[in-house]
């Protein structure tokens, strides 16, 4: 049984997870301070925003990117191929391994929109549970919004929504498997073993064989950092 | 009024103002330049041009089968769409019910174990304490590998691994359904195994010292003290995971089963590319999930309000937010 097909497939996996990943928190960061922020409007995109994403599966924004896009403009690939995040630098990091496939864009930019939704919800649980005193003390300083955040709330805010943050980062990495079966990506974990199991040639042993290799590929990612979590999380509920 | 800010003075109101006018501006402008325009007009040079064109999105070819009930495929559209829901639903509430069950049972099972730990029979016979506390080691330890096991795959990879190894062995279901109800069975049980063992991990110490006191079982205690009320404290994760469980029976396309989404593109697949209704198509279902989460979720937050009022103890706060968060997973 050849390994490298699953090691190729474990890499492209782990590069899509770190690009959406460090989107997703970008992102996320981004809506959570606007659900907070003193001005209405901002609010209502913040929690439009979350609303709308978090209620909606991602198999669903998955096919409205992979097969909705390539039915616009097809004209100048703006988004046939997502070419608006043909980035220089970051374009170099988007092929994955060296081919450059839309699918991949796509994949990206879905996990990416997805879960910012939920990485602003872990962040906005986090400022929610530090107690209201700090940032009424913060306030009666005459500390601006601003400042209140960045000084007080933010610095132990983090450390309630660190936890939470890491399970969000989690379920991402198994929610990657999803633009492997459904998004096209190929050549990914799942795309593997997808592509693999299509192969008329693989017999029953190789099935077992396969499904081996793919799981091992994710838990390597998960089960260690759940476990990480649940060891923060003890500390955290033995400091309180 | 969050507790993060003062009431704005005059100069806060002025900046409100103007962010107000400006946000409300961009997102406008996002609206109508960054989504409309690519839809309505793909071919133009003018960017004031704003008509729906013929070929873009917003034609009556691409949405009459949706919205117009004079088209011919309406009728058929809808009632296909209507079966594909139809099967959504019964995959969900079937998927809904046994992972409630089973996870229920793991938690029981689990909870036992972890009480009968270390206990060494020495009121039977030495073969006999030896084989059971070998069953309790074993059971531990087994338990513990399913939970992780499952809890650490993508689901998507569940349900594919029911779906090939099962057909492998000859196993066929006559309904393609069923694939993917026993790989959401799967992975949710656990998940809501655990939700219920963290709710009764969170128990005060005095229920089941109190339980113990009067004489109940380990086995008793569990189910007649510590269950019921981990059920009740979790409710909101339990609700959460519920509506996690329905947006993943947008799964089926992996097991060839015909729900909401898979008939769809079915749909679009069927109109072929000249007029294809995939934006259309794929909008709808979009709201049609964000109406029904949205209402499962307000259901989440109407109990959280009810159980925080009636005195029970909160639940554990990383858990509730962890388990919301879970996400599609």
């Amino acid at each position: 049984m050849n390994i490298q097909p699953f090691i190729d497939g474990f890499l492209i996996t782990l590069q899509l997870c770190i690009l959406s990943a460090v989107g997703a928190l970008t992102l996320g960061a981004l809506v959570a301070a606007l659900r907070v922020s003193p001005i209405p409007p901002l609010r209502g995109i913040g929690t439009a925003y979350v609303t709308l994403f978090r209620n909606l599966p991602l198999t669903v924004v998955i096919f409205f990117f992979a097969f909705g896009f390539p039915k616009l403009d097809v004209e100048n690939q703006f988004f046939t191929h997502a070419t608006f995040l043909k980035i220089p630098l970051l374009s170099d990091l988007l092929q994955p391994l060296g081919m450059d496939v839309p699918f991949f864009r796509f994949a990206v930019l879905s996990l990416t929109i997805y879960t910012a939704a939920f990485v602003c919800e872990a962040i906005r649980s986090g400022i929610n549970a530090v107690s209201s005193g700090q940032a009424e003390a913060a306030r009666s300083l005459g500390l601006t919004f601003t400042q209140n955040l960045r000084f007080v709330i933010f610095p132990q805010a983090w450390k309630y929504a660190i936890v939470p943050l890491g399970s969000v980062i989690i379920a991402m990495l198994k929610n990657s498997a999803l633009a492997g079966a459904i998004g096209g990506v190929g050549g990914d974990l799942m795309g593997t073993a997808d592509s693999m199991l299509s192969d008329p040639e693989a017999g029953a042993a190789s099935l077992l064989t396969v499904f081996a290799g793919i799981s091992l590929g994710y838990l390597i990612m998960t089960v260690p950092l759940g476990i990480l979590l649940d060891r923060v999380e003890k500390k955290r509920a033995v400091a309180r | 009024m969050s507790v993060l800010y003062d009431v704005p003075g005059p100069r806060g109101r002025l900046i409100s103002w103007i962010v107000t006018i400006g946000s409300i501006l961009v997102v406008a402008a996002g609206l109508i330049w960054g989504v409309y325009r690519p839809l309505a007009k793909p071919v133009t040079d003018s960017m004031w041009d704003l008509a729906p064109g013929p070929e873009g999105q917003f034609t009556m070819a691409r949405w009459g089968i949706l919205i117009d009930p004079n088209n011919e495929s309406f009728g058929l559209v809808w009632q296909r769409l209507g079966e594909g829901w139809l099967a959504t639903f019964t995959a969900a509430a079937l998927a809904i019910v046994f992972s409630l069950i089973i996870g229920i049972g793991i938690a029981l099972l689990r909870a036992q174990l972890r009480g009968v730990r270390g206990r060494r029979y020495t009121n039977r016979p030495p073969v006999a304490s030896a084989l059971l506390r070998f069953a309790t080691y074993s059971g531990t330890g087994a338990s513990r590998f399913w939970v992780e096991f499952f809890r650490g795959l993508p689901v998507v990879v569940t349900i594919f691994l029911v779906y090939r190894i099962l057909a492998q062995y000859g196993l066929d279901f006559e309904d393609q359904m069923w694939f993917l109800v026993i790989g959401l069975t799967l992975y949710n049980s656990v998940v809501i195994g655990e939700i219920l063992r963290s709710g009764m991990d969170g128990l005060p110490h005095g229920q089941h010292e109190a339980a113990s006191s009067v004489g109940l079982s380990i086995g008793q205690s569990i189910r007649l003290v510590q269950l019921p009320q981990a059920l009740r404290i979790m409710l909101p994760a339990l609700i959460s995971q519920i509506v996690v469980i329905f947006k993943d029976t947008s799964l089926g396309q992996i097991v060839s089963f015909d729900e909401a989404l898979r008939t769809s593109r079915g749909i679009v697949e069927f109109f072929g590319a000249a007029d294809s209704p995939a934006i259309p198509m794929y909008f709808m279902i979009g709201v049609m999930y964000i109406v029904i989460c949205y209402g499962l979720s307000k259901l989440a937050v109407y109990t959280e309000r009810r159980l925080s009022r009636s005195g029970m103890p909160p639940a554990p706060p990383a858990m509730v937010t962890m388990d919301q968060t879970g996400a599609i997973s």
